[in-house]
């Protein structure tokens, strides 16, 4: 019985470790893309349904620039950059017009570039998949922890995940530019009135939120396969993270996160057919219990 | 009431008669296809338009529709009117069922929430391989026995046949709608969509409402996906992916959302484009999503909806109270 293999994994200390590095993957690039939504969705009031078709963006400028010159270092910044200064003109141009609108037509807009950003894709790389394979300096034995082996690439991203998440928090709870944000999600009209431009916040934390979820697509280059209409699913996921740790917290988009990694990979071992079921399970008693997420805010 | 059959009863004639006039295999499939997508749209039209409920995940119901009725054909040969009434029942109960997770919140929660339990409906295709085919669809043909009924029999195995099946049934759907959205019932709906804390003030039980008429729109849903089904001949996964929910949206959003006809020509413009569109270039997805560009920067609202409120539109129904 698979069920019975979940209760030997729990109590083997190998099996835990595997498992729980492969939650830890997961969560991470989920976090990346869902804490950007969030974010967004915090300051702006929108939400940016176009979101996955950036993490799409990130894999493919990481696939184009490591075929370039082969440095990942330089690739990861230069591609998450990039997909961040794609979202600030996608939000000068397009995103501004839409703040007044009624959810719907933001929704649509999103959409719109969803199958824009896919169709152009295809036409700059084409149809069929990519895969970038685990980057050249990652190259080496996998390293022997706590009875399992973990190849090197896979704590490369949770540090770099761990290590954004952490940033990412102390920015907004304690920098002046995290003030300014907040500030602007309260009310923006009194931010302005205080002198401060609100479009290049608007401009910025559009960027940014982008920026998050192209190094979330860079990072997951390397061990996904590469192909138009990656960012559909991400999507999904990411709303259900966002709809866990509630929508506009980067706190509970982390928690969420986490826990669908974690469902995900000992969902797969006790209950293989299933496995995509506990998410929405997990999903479902949150709403029961807390409508507005683990971490949401009464009315966001 | 008597104006909303009169109409409808005229154009069910007159699109029963039409294949004596003008015959086209062509034509012929073409409505047939132009009708079921018409009331896939039409259905989320009343979410949307009429209730201010943006679904994402209006392909779940869709999809129910389509692969219930291909299975029991497929695999249990019940009787056709059977499967299709059974079929449409599974809808509306997978309608209820998400439904009152998704009505819990705000909108923007419910375009999300809708749209991620639409996913579970498409992993469960993917995932049950003995029963829906999985990857591969619901291959093979789904069989359609004549239906009999008081004696008569009917065969929907032609083309022919099976467009005055689908006028009758389609069109009849359209009725019922309009009775919807006229009566008293539908008005709420509009005070829903216009200011739901109001309405609640003045001591509607708005989720009840939200509720009951996300159930509707799912059925309608379920019977248009299992039309399609039957007239395709057979169910596939992308029937319950989020992105074919996205193509009734479309047709509301080009075709006008402040009607009943807007999401029909909707339909059957988005039909024409994808048709053509597909016909000179593979960059279908580059043009369908510069025309929404276009459509929600400049024109703001729907062709029929600018119709509707065109200067000339007025003067004409002015002119006939008078």
């Amino acid at each position: 019985m698979e069920l019975m293999k979940l209760f030997e994994c729990l109590g083997s200390l190998s099996c835990l470790t595997t498992q729980i590095t492969s939650a830890l993957i997961l969560g991470m690039v989920l976090f990346l893309v869902a804490s950007g939504l969030s974010l967004i969705f915090g300051v702006l009031g929108v939400l940016n349904f176009a979101h996955g078709s950036l993490y799409m963006l990130g894999a493919y400028f990481t696939y184009t620039l490591l075929g370039a010159h082969g440095n990942f270092g330089v690739t990861v910044i230069l591609a998450s950059m990039g997909v961040g200064v794609f979202g600030v003109i996608f939000e000068r141009l397009f995103i501004k017009r839409i703040y007044a609108s009624p959810l719907l037509y933001q929704l649509l807009l999103c959409y719109a570039f969803i199958l824009i950003l896919d169709d152009l894709v295809k036409l700059v790389w084409g149809y069929e998949f990519k895969n970038i394979g685990v980057p050249d300096s990652f190259r080496r034995p996998p390293l022997h922890f706590l009875g399992s082996f973990m190849p090197s690439y896979y704590l490369f991203i949770i540090i770099v995940g761990g290590i954004v998440a952490l940033t990412l928090w102390l920015v907004l709870s304690r920098s002046k530019f995290g003030k300014i944000i907040r500030a602007t999600a309260h009310s923006s009209e009194m931010v302005g009135a205080l002198g401060i431009n609100v479009n290049l916040v608007y401009a910025g934390v559009f960027g940014l939120g982008s920026m998050l979820a192209g190094l979330g697509g860079v990072l997951a280059g390397p061990v996904r396969s590469i192909y138009p209409g990656m960012g559909a699913s991400v999507i999904i996921e990411s709303f259900i993270v966002v709809v866990i740790g509630g929508l506009g917290s980067i706190g509970g988009a982390f928690i969420g996160a986490i826990l669908i990694g974690l469902m995900r990979s000992f969902g797969i071992i006790g209950f293989p057919l299933i496995e995509e079921s506990f998410v929405f399970i997990l999903m479902a008693v949150v709403l029961i219990f807390r409508p507005r997420g683990l971490f949401g805010k009464k009315e966001a | 009431m008597k104006r909303t059959l009169g109409v409808g009863a005229i154009v069910m004639g007159a699109m029963i008669l039409l294949p004596f006039f003008y015959y086209s295999n062509f034509l012929i499939n073409y409505l047939t296809q132009i009708l079921i997508m018409a009331l896939f749209a039409v259905s989320l039209n009343l979410l949307v338009g009429y209730t201010g409920m943006i679904s994402f995940g209006h392909a779940a119901y869709y999809g129910v529709g389509a692969y219930s009725v291909g299975i029991l054909l497929q695999k249990y040969s019940t009787s056709l009117l059977g499967s299709l009434f059974i079929a449409v029942a599974f809808a509306a109960i997978t309608a209820v069922i998400i439904g009152l997770f998704c009505i819990r919140l705000g909108e923007i929660y419910f375009a999300m929430l809708t749209m991620a339990f639409a996913q579970i409906v498409y992993t469960i295709v993917v995932k049950w391989t003995p029963m829906t085919g999985g990857d591969q669809g619901l291959i093979g043909g789904i069989p359609k026995p004549p239906i009999s009924f008081l004696g008569l029999s009917f065969d929907i195995g032609t083309p022919l046949n099976f467009y005055f099946f689908t006028v009758i049934l389609v069109i009849g759907s359209f009725i019922i709608c309009k009775f919807i959205v006229d009566s008293p019932f539908g008005a709420i709906l509009k005070t829903i969509r216009d200011n739901s804390l109001r309405t609640y003030f003045i001591g509607i039980p708005v989720k009840i409402y939200q509720l009951i008429i996300f159930v509707i729109a799912g059925t309608f849903a379920g019977l248009s996906g299992a039309l399609m089904a039957l007239f395709i001949s057979g169910a596939y996964p992308d029937f319950t992916y989020w992105t074919k929910g996205a193509e009734p949206i479309f047709m509301i959003l080009v075709g006008g959302m402040g009607s009943l006809l807007g999401p029909i020509i909707g339909a059957a413009i988005f039909n024409l484009l994808t048709a053509y569109i597909t016909m000179y270039t593979h960059l279908y997805e580059l043009i369908m999503g510069s025309v929404l560009v276009v459509f929600i920067l400049s024109l703001k609202k729907g062709i029929v909806d600018h119709l509707l409120e065109s200067r000339l539109w007025k003067r004409l129904s002015s002119s006939r109270l008078k």
